[in-house]
């Protein structure tokens, strides 16, 4: 009798650790009924040893499943990424779930497996490893908008971000059925080959797996759920969905472009250009007229997430440093504001209007300045991080040969500064309306954390653009 | 070579200075230590800056006091260093510091350690970007200097301040991205932002032409030159005296400075192909801002007016790319740094006495001013470039640098030194001579000690180097020099080239 081959199970360890590890808290919560606050110390501790075994890897590329689950320096940096943005996102609701008497065990599980499905989706080298991965991750994602069930707002959230995922999901995979008709495989590598040979089938097929991508990272034109979840999911709900499923999502996108289809790049160069342009300029425009912080978050999310894509339509590897520079960047420039829009609560509840941040610099002058740099790095204005960030993915895209991109980029920079500069107009030449309530503990953290991160990148950028320049050529 | 970064140091001092006020407490005594703290920190500066001056050799164009290690991975360094262009920029940045914060010290009451602090971060980026030798490094400081002017001028500006504030950063954004694309595209043909590498690379010509233009977009903005100059008046009519001193001395000069450090050298052909525009904007500038400073009632819009049209003087000057023209340029822009701010002072100390800076909210100052007549007649005369002051020695410097090349701009530009008396004279004769009849005037006190240390030095060196300008001029001869030299050999290169073609 021959003996079964069994996968190789050292690259999958840290997906194994926080599968078995979201199942024992939901066994712990819900028969040793767990206190919340006991659970969620648990998940966090959780994604850190995640995060530990994966960073105790053997170096290099591993592979499992047959060539469907790939380690590689591009997977280790996401991944802590994604694990970096989920801690955060568990650790920011605590005091929310407190005090809007939402404590529910469930919501640390949740985070947890969609995280879980977003190891899952960085590592995928296939399509339908991807196809799992994403579903893993977007399924929790779905309940968790939908979390505060007494609340309408909350609800309609959930259920569009249901409805229009689904579809979304639909058309990625009639994309990879498209795609494995044409060329006979999922796998990445399969494709690469066969992709010479075939026609204009497989760019009908690559045409609706970048629809599925751009709906997952809110890419104009799928961005239309965006601020609608945005605003109406609960806000911690809110910070985890701008932060560690952007990550993965930008992921799967540059994985599936950079090593599916290398040898047709003009033809998904010009999809992502125009993908690209267009996030960055109704990010720009759209964000102008919002008065609602979480709604303004949304298109400003959706216009990173077009610069992201600048970095990607290069398609070099320069091109992907930016990107993976780019996400990390943002995610801690998105998870500093949300920690401040979590500590935006008075005596009256929680207030979302940009005009209640009035005289900030006054009532709060820490808060409003660690802010207030976060939003000048999210403008992309040098001394603070934000502006390396854009650095490199423009650097890109000019070596690329993309000038209209990248002036087009730098143009929709320049509008999208003004509405980042109102925040701290009202922060600061505004007169100042009642404070807010002391900010908690984790959230103070979380602030500093990725404030001073912002401000003080340049002091010494080395270890950070090598590390996603190292990442960026283990994918070529 | 030196044994310790000096460079380093003068930039980053006056962030160390600003962090420890940040740990100051908020009440009466912290204030006062945050006022003092600040000071001693700007003079430190200056010392060390000095320092700079003793050690410098300026019989060789090189860079000097370089500093090199690594920033952004290998191609683009943190690298810093001076010659003699840059050099008199710091010093000219490093002197006009503590004068700015001692004239903030009664007129700013309201969050002084943060306007403090701001101040500080503001000199540590503005003697960066003089200082820097990376391309990347030079747009980090460069563009840095955004958010501390922002906060300025929104903070402790005038009644539209949001407005200006809003217009001076959204407009210098602009045009400062485009010059980072540019910069990209010159990393990727040259392989690294090295500006000394960089200023012997000879860029292709289509490349040239058009990182030239977005170079200009950027100085443009920033000096500024006609049409982009309109957010000039609103940010200097809002920000307060110090804000308005620094913008006019040390911001504007960024751009005059940038056109030489790069514009020149870097893209010789495209600079000869389009001499021609930045002539005509020059012209322009000078002609008609003067015209439009003639019709001013606002007394810092009218010397805002000015200082774009003594900005024409700069660019018809270094463009002329001869040894008077740039010199002269150079030395335009250090005097005008100089006449300008202690403009801006003038108005200043009668604001804080008035607070308006209605040109017909006064007359007749002379009678209870005698002093403050006196500064003021010193500084208008020398904007108007009376010989013997040092705006005579940059105006004519620039004029004859030009009038070897184009005798038609130099002759129109000459017309815009008589519209420049114009308004000066205008302003003095209105603000100073004459009874003093409003009743708001009469109670109004004298210069004080406090503002004539603020003068003072001002006054010296305005009349000191307008008599004897040699010693500015030779300091940065050298690098002029060879400036001069390498932009004919490369268009030379470039022709023989073309003809053997």
């Amino acid at each position: 009798m021959a003996a079964v081959a069994y996968p190789a199970i050292l690259p999958v360890l840290p997906e194994i650790v926080l599968g078995l590890g979201a199942m024992a808290l939901l066994m712990a919560g819900v028969f040793r009924a767990a206190s919340v606050r006991v659970v969620d110390f648990a998940a966090i501790v959780l994604l850190v040893i995640a995060g530990a075994v994966l960073l105790t890897l053997p170096s290099g590329r591993l592979v499992s499943f047959g060539g469907s689950f790939v380690v590689d320096d591009f997977a280790r940096f996401l991944k802590i990424l994604a694990l970096i943005g989920s801690a955060a996102a568990v650790a920011m609701s605590i005091d929310h779930a407190q005090r809007e008497h939402q404590q529910r065990v469930e919501y640390s599980v949740l985070v947890l497996l969609s995280t879980l499905g977003m190891l899952m989706l960085i590592s995928a080298a296939d399509l339908i490893a991807l196809y799992l991965g994403l579903e893993l991750m977007s399924l929790p994602l779905y309940v968790m908008a939908a979390s505060h069930r007494g609340s309408l707002r909350s609800t309609e959230a959930g259920l569009k971000y249901f409805v229009l995922g689904a579809l979304s999901s639909g058309m990625l995979l009639y994309g990879a059925s498209l795609i494995y008709g044409f060329t006979g495989t999922v796998s990445f590598t399969g494709i690469a080959q066969a992709a010479a040979q075939s026609g204009v089938g497989l760019i009908f097929g690559l045409v609706f797996l970048f629809a599925g991508f751009c709906f997952k990272v809110a890419a104009v034109p799928f961005h239309m759920w965006t601020p609608d979840v945005y605003e109406g999911a609960p806000t911690p709900v809110t910070a985890f969905f701008a932060a560690a499923p952007k990550v993965a999502a930008i992921a799967m996108f540059v994985r599936a472009t950079v090593v599916a289809f290398p040898g047709i790049t003009s033809e998904w160069q010009q999809i992502l250009v125009f993908v690209a342009i267009a996030s960055t300029l109704l990010g720009s425009f759209a964000a102008i007229g919002q008065r609602n912080f979480k709604r303004l978050m949304a298109y400003s999310s959706i216009g990173h997430m077009g610069y992201a894509l600048i970095g990607l339509a290069a398609g070099t590897p320069e091109g992907v440093q930016g990107v993976l520079l780019y996400m990390a960047i943002y995610i801690t420039m998105t998870l500093g504001v949300f920690a401040v829009i979590l500590a935006m609560r008075r005596s009256t509840g929680m207030v979302e209007s940009i005009d209640q941040l009035a005289g900030l610099g006054r009532t709060h002058p820490t808060m409003a300045f660690l802010l207030a740099m976060l939003l000048f790095s999210m403008a992309g204005v040098p001394p603070l991080a934000g502006f390396f960030a854009k650095f490199y993915v423009f650097l890109a895209a000019i070596k690329a040969g993309l000038y209209v991109l990248a002036i087009i980029g730098v143009l929709a920079s320049v509008v999208g500064a003004y509405y980042y500069l109102a925040i701290v107009k009202v922060m600061y030449f505004d007169e100042a309306v009642e404070g807010f309530y002391a900010m908690p503990i984790e959230l103070r953290i979380v602030l500093a954390v990725c404030g001073l991160f912002n401000i003080l990148f340049f002091v010494y950028p080395g270890p950070l653009v090598g590390a996603a320049s190292a990442a960026a050529h283990s994918l070529f | 070579m030196t044994s310790w970064p000096i460079l380093s140091v003068v930039t980053f001092l006056p962030v160390a200075g600003a962090l420890f006020i940040a740990f100051l407490s908020d009440d009466e005594a912290g204030l006062r230590n945050a006022r003092w703290v600040a000071l001693w920190t700007t003079l430190i500066t200056f010392a060390i800056s000095l320092i700079l001056v003793w050690r410098f050799d300026p019989s060789t164009p090189d860079f000097q006091f370089v500093e090199k290690g690594p920033w952004l991975g290998n191609t683009i360094g943190y690298s810093m260093g001076v010659d003699g262009i840059s050099l008199p920029f710091v010093i000219l940045t490093t002197g006009l510091m503590p004068i700015c914060i001692l004239a903030s010290w009664t007129a700013i009451q309201r969050r002084v350690r943060a306007y403090m602090i701001t101040f500080l971060v503001m000199e540590t980026l503005m003697v960066g970007t003089f200082c820097a030798l990376d391309l990347v490094l030079f747009y980090f400081f460069f563009e840095g200097g955004l958010i501390p002017m922002f906060i300025i001028i929104g903070v402790w500006g005038g009644p539209r301040r949001v407005y200006a504030s809003f217009k001076f950063f959204l407009y210098t954004f602009l045009g400062s991205v485009f010059m980072l694309l540019a910069i990209m595209a010159m990393y990727w043909d040259a392989g690294t932002t090295d500006i000394p590498t960089l200023l012997h690379h000879g860029f292709p010509r289509s490349l040239q032409t058009w990182a030239f233009l977005a170079f200009l977009a950027s100085f443009a903005v920033k000096l500024p030159m006609w049409p982009v100059h309109t957010w000039l008046p609103d940010a200097h009519v809002e920000a307060p005296t110090a804000g308005s001193v620094i913008l006019a001395a040390v911001l504007l000069k960024l751009g005059g400075y940038g056109f030489l450090r790069f514009s020149l050298p870097m893209f010789p052909a495209a600079t000869q192909h389009l001499a021609p525009l930045i002539y005509a904007l020059s012209v322009i500038a000078i002609i008609y801002t003067s015209l439009v400073a003639l019709m001013q009632e606002d007394w810092k819009k009218l010397i805002a007016y000015s200082s774009v049209a003594h900005m024409g003087f700069v660019t018809m000057g270094l463009f002329a790319v001869t040894a008077q023209g740039i010199s002269g340029g150079i030395f335009q822009m250090l005097s005008h740094g100089v006449i300008s701010a202690a403009l801006f002072l003038c108005v200043g100390v009668v604001y804080d006495r008035m607070h308006t800076r209605e040109i017909a909210a006064y007359g007749g100052l002379v009678n209870r001013m005698p002093l403050y007549a006196f500064v003021f007649m010193v500084f208008a005369l020398a904007n108007i470039g009376l010989p013997g002051t040092s705006g005579f020695v940059g105006e004519f410097l620039t004029m004859i640098g030009t009038f070897r090349v184009n005798t038609w701009v130099a002759t129109l530009a000459a017309l815009g030194t008589i519209l420049s008396a114009g308004y000066m004279l205008w302003l003095y004769r209105k603000v100073i001579f004459g009874k003093l009849e409003k009743a708001s005037l009469a109670a109004i006190r004298d210069i004080g000690w406090r503002e004539m240390i603020v003068f003072a030095p001002l006054i010296i060196v305005t009349i000191l180097i307008g008599v004897y300008p040699k010693p500015v001029l030779d300091f940065s001869a050298a690098s002029v020099t060879q400036l001069i030299d390498n932009y004919h050999h490369a268009l030379n290169g470039a022709q023989t080239a073309a003809l053997a073609r």
